[in-house]
């Protein structure tokens, strides 16, 4: 019976990787769409059709799409992520300490909501059809029914114009002392934990309450076990594959947040880069910082089907 | 496609206490989708038109909601921007759940090698992040309304198809089918007669879910300054364009983020409150 589980988690980790493929493919080729022309554009409007026809020798832009995507991959198995056209920097030196500014965003923030989302979504589970679920329940389809950008925009109002108790942009080069580290995070950290924490919450109630409706449940319930021992001895272990699998899937929703909050708050990460990046034509920093998050949200979506299969007790 | 179910499975204890919230529902987006229609005709100003000579300015009379950062009327913008919001959302959204629905009928029923590579191929398409898609498309090709429109219907074509086909699926089963197949009823006719009148009232709760996050997407994108551009502007390029205005909290920044607040919570809420037999996903 354990060889079946393992075959799924195979057969899912297969299509994660055919998934992976296609999606490099239709980044590059959505990029190799862009309007204009990008040896012109890199020369400026002064340059003659000898040096731009030059310029699309030396960067191979005559080859045929599928020859050039070919030379990515190969690139890109070596480490090389290749040369941005708009300063000649490689692009893996652009990406590096951005990637490290989105990643502590995106961690700070996961180990913030992470226990408030479960705590949240447990307990207005445990208290169904109280006014404190319904308050929950009201607030958190109230935060996904509205765009990241307005969650941001009023944390801004409530913070930083109303209260005063914080900026309203980042600037993570100022950070002399932990203070000025946290005025500096605050703001997109709880616009991103708002939104995150929003989708855990209504994942883990609908979890935790599609367990306690099951027949051992009420069988605990009937013995005469408390209301939490019920919820937290019979409930919960059980609960706890599809919890972990709506974690993971909160999660994936970082991916969409931050590209919003990073260019709302002005903050260096990859998303600001690749938003820029669109707006210069710069390709490789765009197939790079897209491929940067696909990635992400794979390996995110993937964990979650995976979690699903092994919790699944029917497959044990 | 996740939250859809979540979201179904959320609610038994409601009950009819809360039908009113689905009548208040209703009567917002209808006034939304009025206001969509005969915007041209009802909004005060000119939307080009400099009416004040300050910038952000406040609420006051003939300015009910303030002028933007050029000193225009914001209730002539905010109206027009209904047009685009609602317009473009409808179209894409009427694209994706047409398209995902019949792809998803068709797969269910003729199963096999088809069904396989339609599934493996959406599924694929599922697994690229939707503003990542956008931001990608719209700028590779120019940010247009017939652009948008199809990018944002393409995003969401996969969940529409997912939904449409494990319905299917299920009615496939059932006897009547069989006899139809024995009858020799073309796969047109199936779809069509057979399995559409029973999966149709999940599917039109499924539309409204869809919709909200085609608004929220477009939102997200013209905030981004991808989506339609200058001098059209929809509620999220609103609040771009007037984003200066937040540290004096001006009603340019705010009304657009409420009109869209307004739209979208008023979706969900009236699915929400929809009869039980109606949202079901096994109806």
């Amino acid at each position: 019976m354990k060889a079946g589980v393992l075959k799924l988690v195979v057969k899912r980790l297969a299509v994660a990787v055919v998934t992976l493929v296609i999606v490099l493919f239709a980044v590059f080729f959505a990029t190799s769409m862009l309007p204009g022309d990008t040896a012109s554009i890199l020369l400026g409007q002064a340059a003659t059709p000898e040096a731009v026809a030059g310029l699309r020798e030396a960067m191979h832009l005559n080859d045929p799409a599928i020859l050039r995507f070919l030379r990515w991959l190969l690139g890109l198995l070596r480490g090389d992520l290749g040369t941005s056209y708009a300063n000649q920097m490689p692009v893996a030196a652009l990406i590096g300490g951005r990637f490290v500014n989105t990643m502590k965003l995106a961690g700070i923030t996961t180990l913030i909501s992470v226990p408030l989302a479960l705590t949240l979504g447990i307990t207005a589970a445990m208290l169904r059809g109280s006014l404190y679920d319904r308050t929950v329940t009201v607030l958190s389809i109230g935060v996904i029914s509205v765009p990241e950008f307005m969650v941001a925009t009023l944390a801004v109002l409530l913070f930083a114009v109303y209260l005063r108790w914080l900026p309203a942009l980042s600037s993570v080069n100022e950070a002399h002392s932990l203070a000025d580290l946290v005025r500096i995070y605050a703001m997109p950290v709880i616009t991103l934990t708002f939104v995150i924490s929003a989708q855990m919450i209504r994942m883990t109630r609908a979890a935790v309450i599609e367990t306690l409706s099951t027949p051992y449940v009420e069988m605990a319930l009937l013995k005469g076990a408390s209301r939490s021992r019920m919820v937290l001895r019979h409930a919960l272990p059980n609960a706890l594959g599809p919890i972990v699998n709506a974690v993971a899937l909160s999660l994936s929703y970082l991916v969409g947040g931050v590209i919003i909050v990073e260019t709302i708050f002005n903050y260096p990460g990859i998303a600001k880069l690749m938003v820029d990046a669109v707006a210069t034509r710069d390709l490789p920093l765009i197939q790079s910082c897209a491929m940067i998050f696909c990635l992400g949200y794979l390996l995110l979506i993937t964990a979650a089907d995976v979690i699903a299969i092994m919790s699944n007790p029917r497959l044990r | 496609m996740r939250v859809a179910r979540v979201a179904s499975s959320r609610r038994s204890f409601l009950g009819h206490s809360y039908n009113l919230v689905g009548i208040a529902a209703s009567l917002v987006i209808l006034a939304w989708t009025l206001v969509a229609i005969f915007a041209p005709y009802i909004i005060p100003h000119p939307i080009g038109d400099i009416v004040d000579d300050d910038y952000f300015g406040p609420m006051r009379q003939g300015l009910w909601l303030g002028s933007d950062y050029l000193g225009r009327d914001m209730l002539s913008r905010v109206l027009m921007g209904a047009r685009y919001t609602v317009g473009i959302s409808l179209a894409a959204v009427s694209i994706a759940c047409f398209s995902g629905v019949v792809l998803g009928m068709i797969a269910a029923v003729t199963g096999g090698w088809l069904d396989t590579c339609l599934s493996r191929f959406l599924d694929a398409m599922n697994s690229i992040p939707s503003k990542l898609f956008g931001l990608v498309v719209v700028a590779a090709v120019g940010s247009s309304i017939p652009v948008l429109i199809l990018t944002l219907a393409v995003i969401y074509i996969p969940g529409a198809y997912r939904f449409a086909r494990a319905l299917a699926v299920n009615i496939n089963t059932m006897d009547f089918m069989t006899v139809a197949r024995v009858r020799g009823e073309s796969t047109a006719y199936l779809i069509g007669s057979e399995i559409l009148p029973n999966i149709i009232r999940p599917v039109l709760a499924d539309f409204g879910l869809r919709f909200v996050f085609i608004v929220l997407l477009l939102s997200g994108l013209s905030f981004l300054g991808l989506g339609l551009q200058p001098p059209l502007a929809d509620w999220g390029a609103l609040v771009r364009e007037n984003i200066g205005g937040l540290p004096f909290a001006a009603p340019a920044v705010i009304v657009p983020s409420l009109a869209i607040a307004s739209l979208t919570i008023s979706v969900n809420l009236l699915i929400d409150n929809l009869p039980q037999k109606i949202r079901d996903r096994d109806a």
